[in-house]
């Protein structure tokens, strides 16, 4: 699971939870796998992230010090975190570990790389 | 990256393993590589939907879509499978091709329109759903409303041609304009023993709905 798509995943889908979001990330193991730069990506596609779950997602891989508490207004111009968020959003691969409901508790595992967000027909 | 050629594309998706046993209830047949290489590679061409987009795969099965996309060029693609089985086979895929910026979650498609957070995530959405005939009619009709709600400039769809009419009709109420890029003949062969003879071919259209102008 790459974390830009972590920032996606909410809870919201069980019964009585209100936001779901951010989910409490746990990383047991994880593998970076290389992709090519594309800086125009990277920041179109920062606009539809929400950036306290980009802060946790960078926290929890132990990468807070390349990720700033505020998202800068020219980040287009800066090449430097734009490089630096591609590699924890898009490089960064969490192949065990969990997401936890902020609300329930409901743990959602993170087995070889896939996040199972399915719910029992009890929960909905 | 550069696009790469139709013929090479085609034989990356010739490599890609599909479903070992497929399941009747969730009317998984795969899209054949001819046919996938041949509408995403018209997809980019003609549109420009692929490269340096970011791509949903709305019931990604083992992949070809979500595969075939990312060689295209796709930034990155996200698939979204209900059948744990099938992704497990995605993710070998995935692994077995070094492909990076591919990735896979485990869940209902039709649950996704639920989460606001995925509305508008993506520019496009390709999706090859059930069509819809086994206990399930209009499931393929959800698909492409989820698509909808998912993309912000276009969903990509595959439809038993006997439904046309009802499809111009129902993509109307979301201000949602539909074109059929191409006609198939899909070739389902003996994917399930109950297709009694050896090989059924079934006229599907190819749809892009140019969701710019929504209103679900």
């Amino acid at each position: 699971m790459r974390l830009s798509t972590y920032n996606f995943l909410t809870s919201k889908a069980i019964k009585g939870v209100k936001v779901g979001f951010p989910l409490k990330l746990t990383i047991a193991k994880q593998d970076v796998v290389e992709s090519e730069f594309n800086p125009t990506f990277i920041e179109r596609l920062l606009p539809r992230l929400d950036w306290s779950g980009i802060r946790l997602a960078a926290e929890v891989a132990g990468l807070n010090d390349d990720i700033p508490a505020e998202l800068p207004a020219n980040v287009a111009e800066n090449e430097e975190l734009l490089k630096k968020l591609h590699h924890l959003l898009l490089e960064i691969d969490v192949l065990e570990g969990q997401l936890e409901c902020p609300e329930t508790g409901r743990v959602f595992p993170i087995t070889d790389g896939i996040p199972n967000m399915l719910l029992n027909e009890d929960e909905v | 990256m550069a696009c790469i050629k139709l013929k090479k594309l085609e034989e990356y998706l010739h490599g890609v393993d599909t479903f070992e046993k497929p399941k009747i209830k969730l009317e998984q047949y795969i899209t054949p590589p001819h046919i996938a290489s041949c509408v995403l590679y018209n997809i980019q061409t003609l549109y420009g939907d692929i490269e340096g987009k970011y791509v949903g795969d709305l019931g990604c099965g083992s992949g070809m879509l979500s595969i075939g996309s990312f060689l295209l060029g796709a930034g990155m693609t996200t698939g979204f499978e209900i059948d744990d089985d099938a992704l497990n086979i995605f993710q070998t895929n995935v692994t077995d091709m070094e492909l990076p910026g591919i990735d896979c979650v485990l869940c209902d498609v039709l649950t996704l329109s639920n989460n606001e957070k995925w509305e508008n995530a993506f520019d496009t959405i390709v999706t090859n759903p059930p069509f819809g005939t086994k206990n399930n009619s209009g499931i393929d009709m959800l698909f492409v409303q989820t698509g909808v709600n998912l993309a912000s400039r276009a969903v990509y769809s595959f439809h038993k041609s006997s439904t046309r009419d009802y499809i111009h009709k129902k993509v109307k109420d979301w201000n949602v304009k539909g074109n059929v890029v191409a006609e198939l003949k899909y070739n389902i062969d003996t994917s399930y023993s109950f297709h009694k003879s050896k090989s059924v071919d079934i006229n599907v259209d190819f749809w892009r709905f140019d969701v710019s102008e929504k209103n679900l």
